[in-house]
């Protein structure tokens, strides 16, 4: 992505059709499976992605990880808008 | 849940193509079956298929592409999804749409299907049925594509490049906009098998490719918030192979009617290949030990300019299977790379199809005809 090419996210961020989140045994890890596409997750980004169901707003992750994590609010807020982002951008995350 | 991997050094497969059939309504040119199509009665069964998807799975496997042929062309489709879906596999039917109406759609999407890949020939009707060699193909294409987003399944439309479409990509990725898809394919035609055999018919020139790959990153920002565009690259007018396939028996295996288990679906092509069966053998079996997936498995088998080269592990060599058919041998580099000595031999042979008279199609599976130019009548 470009600078200044940061999409703008959705009040209530849901996966896209076709995407869902799986937990991969062979592997041991968390992917996201959508069509000719495999995103393998790390650490909290299955906690980011298990909540973007279309219930919870941006804000309301942030404050769900921060609580879960015990860790600063601000720096949660930083890493979920930027993976959040960066799957709009491949059109993995939709309003 | 799953038995240890004995090979750590051989990674899993990600992808498995399930070819289900090769009977098919359609009679596209550049059809990616083999030349030699298996029959009906070699076809494996719900059964079987419901054992290769778990076996699939346990391997790695996450994704399943349920193709053909026609898969709707199988009478129980329905049955062989659900038992992919069941397996835990991301489900993926690769359609042409003919001959699979709403009611069974609606049973595939309550079943759990993920995804459905739409095949379109073109973006004008006429012409889309001249190449898929069916009257009245495109319409129920159209058709169908509605019926997929109605239903809330997530819609792929695939289109296959060549000389007579190739001046529409753009009307293409609009077409696949309006119908609802959430991503369109822009695959210019790979030449093996039927494509290889009617290449003087599909192959464009290099500036209509050129001007093509422009017009797509023209209009890519348009579509920008609805439509991912993936393109597959035209490889003759290219200067560095494609990593075909990932690799060869690197991310995906080939399920073919019968139950041959190849590391890509033209794999038969390369002469020498033994291909093992879920007949006789566990896919894992094969994965890990099949001499047809061992054969170019990794960078040991490349001879120079592969073997020094710094991207042997990013393309992985390109395609075996167009080193056959243009150097006449799997093992050497793709001519597709400009540091192969067969290169410019590429180039030319692309060239000169590109500007010679059309011959006609020869459509895969039907009888060769003496005017080329004939719908069939339905």
């Amino acid at each position: 992505m470009h600078d200044g090419d940061i999409p703008k996210l959705p009040e209530f961020p849901r996966l896209a059709p076709g995407v869902r989140l799986h937990f991969d045994a062979t592997r041991n890890a968390w992917v996201l499976l959508g069509p000719e596409r495999v995103i393998e997750t790390e650490g909290p980004a299955s906690e980011i992605l298990r909540r973007c169901d279309g219930s919870r707003t941006v804000a309301q992750i942030v404050d769900e990880l921060a609580t879960l994590y015990t860790a600063d609010r601000a720096e949660i807020a930083g890493d979920v808008t930027e993976m959040l982002g960066e799957l709009v951008a491949k059109r993995m995350l939709v309003a | 849940m799953t038995t240890p991997h004995p090979r750590p050094d051989i990674p899993a497969p990600l992808g498995l193509l399930a070819e289900l059939t090769h009977r098919c309504p359609l009679g596209c040119p550049y059809c990616s079956n083999p030349l030699a199509l298996e029959n009906r009665a070699d076809e494996l069964d719900a059964a079987t298929w419901a054992r290769v998807f778990r076996e699939a799975a346990a391997l790695g496997v996450l994704q399943v592409h349920l193709s053909g042929g026609e898969p709707a062309s199988r009478r129980d489709l329905v049955e062989i999804a659900a038992a992919a879906h069941a397996a835990g596999l991301y489900t993926n039917l690769i359609t042409s749409a003919i001959g699979l109406d709403p009611a069974r759609l609606l049973q595939l999407k309550e079943l759990g299907l993920d995804h459905v890949q739409l095949s379109l020939q073109d973006a004008d009707a006429a012409s889309a049925d001249h190449i898929a060699d069916y009257a009245g193909a495109h319409a129920r294409k159209l058709a169908f594509a509605r019926s997929v987003v109605e239903l809330g399944i997530a819609l792929t439309v695939n289109a296959v490049i060549h000389r007579a479409n190739i001046d529409r990509v753009s009307a293409l990725v609009e077409l696949a906009a309006a119908l609802g898809a959430g991503r369109v394919e822009i695959a210019h035609a790979q030449y093996y098998g039927w494509a290889l055999r009617n290449r003087r018919s599909l192959m464009p020139t290099r500036a209509q490719v050129h001007q093509a790959m422009q017009e797509v990153e023209r209009i890519r920002p348009r579509y920008a918030d609805r439509l991912v565009i993936d393109l597959v690259v035209p490889d003759y007018y290219a200067r560095r192979p494609k990593a075909c396939m990932g690799g060869w028996a690197r991310r995906s295996l080939n399920v073919t009617p019968s139950g041959r288990v190849l590391p890509c679906h033209a794999a038969e092509t390369i002469p020498g290949l033994q291909f093992w069966s879920v007949h006789e053998r566990s896919l894992q079996a094969i994965w890990l030990e099949s001499p047809a997936f061992q054969a170019f498995r990794g960078t040991d088998w490349m001879a120079d300019p592969c073997r020094s080269c710094a991207l042997r592990e990013v393309d992985f060599g390109g395609c075996r299977c167009q080193a056959l058919a243009i150097a006449g041998d799997a093992g050497a580099t793709d001519p597709a790379c400009e540091l192969s000595p067969l290169h410019p031999r590429m180039l030319a042979l692309a060239e000169q199809d590109s500007v010679d008279a059309d011959p006609g199609y020869i459509y895969r599976g039907r009888p060769v005809r003496t005017d080329p130019t004939a719908i069939r009548p339905r």
